[in-house]
């Protein structure tokens, strides 16, 4: 198993700090980075990969310093943001030549493999520069993952994809995930991280603002109301049992159902079936309605 | 041939910049064979032609876009990435790219020296001129190779290098000529071919050896070391 560790990581650029002591360690599974633009995701995925020296801290890949230290692309692939490819290569080449300096056994089977994980063998023995930008990005995910690394890290893996690609990558992204491969890959549109990973590690401004579950984030920002969607089927005597529990704070009958706002996310979904069995209400739908990540991330931002 | 070097060589030769390669050479031979046609004393012409264009403008020139191509604009549109997220030690790296970018120049010098040389004096002068372009080219690639890593415009700074280092400071200030890989090309020329007095050697031989050998080796050294501090900077966008 493979960890990536972050211990007490800063960087900055003069008197800019772009990223401020991070801690973080990340182990099999898909992890997203989620931030604003500008909030240094990239700076941190640079010093993962070895592109960049931490100003203070150390980033390690299972104890080994990521920085001047090559033998480390052993385990690691990473696919940059800039969407830098040698055009004038095809794709099954561009693979080939990744697989033979990764100095592989069969470079052949592995770009075989990987132009397969990406479904881009079709149109694999055209040049790069004929490409859309998905066809691209898919062929740059090929070549860092010729080698089967244990690590893969992704900078804005969706830009410019469509629908269906995204879909695509994400599938592929959850399967690396689950056959034990850490994977890290930054965003900062909430749907993409809440699609493809519960895990996120929220920055902002440097900083890492939150890091684990993102329902569990939402959960302990208490000082927060909660908002459900609740449907039953008897909603109006619903509310008036609700209103007098002590963890709801408001209740509003909405054109269909109730929207349910509750100070103490624990206690009020404990609270509910209780409630609904006291009275004999039979409860349709409980939806949290405010758990996308959008939400989560704006009360980051405000705190 | 490493993979490495494959792709250095496709991306210098499947590049429209290859073709800026072509003119000055096809230049210096057509002047050579124009003045040689006409008759004119090979005297007169040979330092002018030979140095002037050859040794002073098109050795240089063609070891600058070279060099600043096999590095540089991989570093400029963010493709030595997929190189350097290889586990491959850097000096493999640089030697390959070194590699190729000295082949390229010294074939591309050296064959319409070696032309020139034929028909301004003999055979002999010719190889000579052919041999010592070889050695300047490595001398040059090195520094051109790692000017790519030290600034964002090399070929800026290597042209500054070339025209007011060597053109003009060489011309008027002697002890500029001991940094200058164009003294050396014309020392270990005259050298090779001492019968012949077209060229105008300014520093002994073995200083211009072992200068080449420290601009060679100290600006590969140097390049493997900066190519292990590789750096992107983080893209605020």
């Amino acid at each position: 198993m493979t960890t990536l560790t972050l211990q007490n990581v800063s960087r900055w650029y003069g008197n800019v700090v772009a990223v401020n002591d991070i801690t973080m360690s990340l182990g099999p599974g898909v992890t997203g980075l989620l931030g604003p633009n500008g909030a240094g995701k990239t700076t941190v995925l640079h010093m993962m990969a070895g592109f960049l020296a931490p100003s203070r801290g150390a980033v390690t890949l299972d104890d080994a310093p990521a920085w001047r230290n090559p033998a480390i692309y052993k385990q690691l692939g990473l696919v940059a943001e800039k969407e830098a490819v040698h055009g004038f290569l095809t794709a099954r080449e561009f693979v080939n030549a990744s697989a033979k300096m990764h100095k592989l056994s069969d470079p052949k089977a592995a770009t075989e493999w990987a132009l397969q994980m990406v479904e881009m063998t079709d149109a694999a023995d055209r040049r790069i520069e004929t490409y859309s930008k998905g066809m691209r990005q898919r062929t740059r995910v090929a070549a860092a993952l010729v080698h089967n690394p244990q690590v893969l890290l992704l900078d804005e893996p969706f830009n410019g994809m469509d629908p269906r690609q995204r879909m695509h990558m994400m599938a592929l992204l959850h399967e690396l995930g689950d056959r034990g491969h850490t994977i890290l890959f930054s965003s900062h549109i909430l749907e993409e991280v809440e699609q493809v990973s519960g895990t996120v590690q929220v920055m902002v401004a440097g900083r890492l603002a939150a890091s684990g579950d993102y329902r569990r984030i939402r959960r302990l920002m208490t000082n927060r109301p909660h908002v459900f969607a609740v449907k039953s089927s008897d909603d109006r005597k619903l509310a008036v049992a609700l209103i007098a529990e002590k963890s709801v704070n408001g209740v509003e009958i909405a054109g269909e159902g109730l929207t349910v706002r509750a100070g103490d996310y624990g206690s009020f979904t404990r609270a509910l079936p209780r409630i609904a069995l006291g009275e004999g209400i039979r409860l349709r739908k409980v939806i949290p309605s405010d758990e996308s990540l959008e939400s989560v991330f704006s009360y980051l931002l405000e705190a | 041939m490493s993979t490495v070097a494959w792709i250095t060589a496709r991306g210098l030769f499947g590049r429209r910049r290859v073709l800026l390669l072509l003119p000055l050479p096809i230049l210096l031979i057509v002047l050579a064979v124009i003045c040689d046609a006409a008759g004119v004393d090979a005297r007169e012409w040979g330092a002018p032609v030979i140095v002037g264009l050859g040794l002073a403008v098109l050795l240089p020139v063609v070891a600058l876009i070279v060099g600043t191509g096999v590095l540089g604009s991989e570093v400029d549109d963010g493709t030595i990435v997929h190189i350097l997220t290889k586990p491959l030690p850097r000096r493999d790296i640089i030697l390959a790219k070194l590699g190729v970018a000295v082949v390229a120049s010294a074939v591309t010098a050296a064959v319409p020296l070696f032309v020139a040389g034929v028909l301004a004096d003999s055979v002999r002068f010719g190889l000579a001129l052919a041999v010592a372009a070889a050695l300047g080219a490595v001398a040059y690639s090195a520094l051109f190779l790692l000017l790519s890593l030290l600034t964002r415009r090399p070929v800026l700074l290597g042209l500054v290098y070339i025209l007011v280092w060597e053109g003009l400071l060489g011309r008027f200030v002697s002890g500029t000529r001991v940094l200058s890989i164009e003294q050396y090309v014309i020392t270990v020329g005259d050298r090779l071919s001492p019968a012949t007095d077209i060229l105008d050697p300014k520093v002994g031989l073995p200083v211009a050896l072992v200068m080449a050998a420290i601009f060679a080796v100290g600006g590969t050294l140097f390049a493997v070391n900066r190519l292990r501090s590789f750096s992107m900077a983080g893209e605020t966008s």
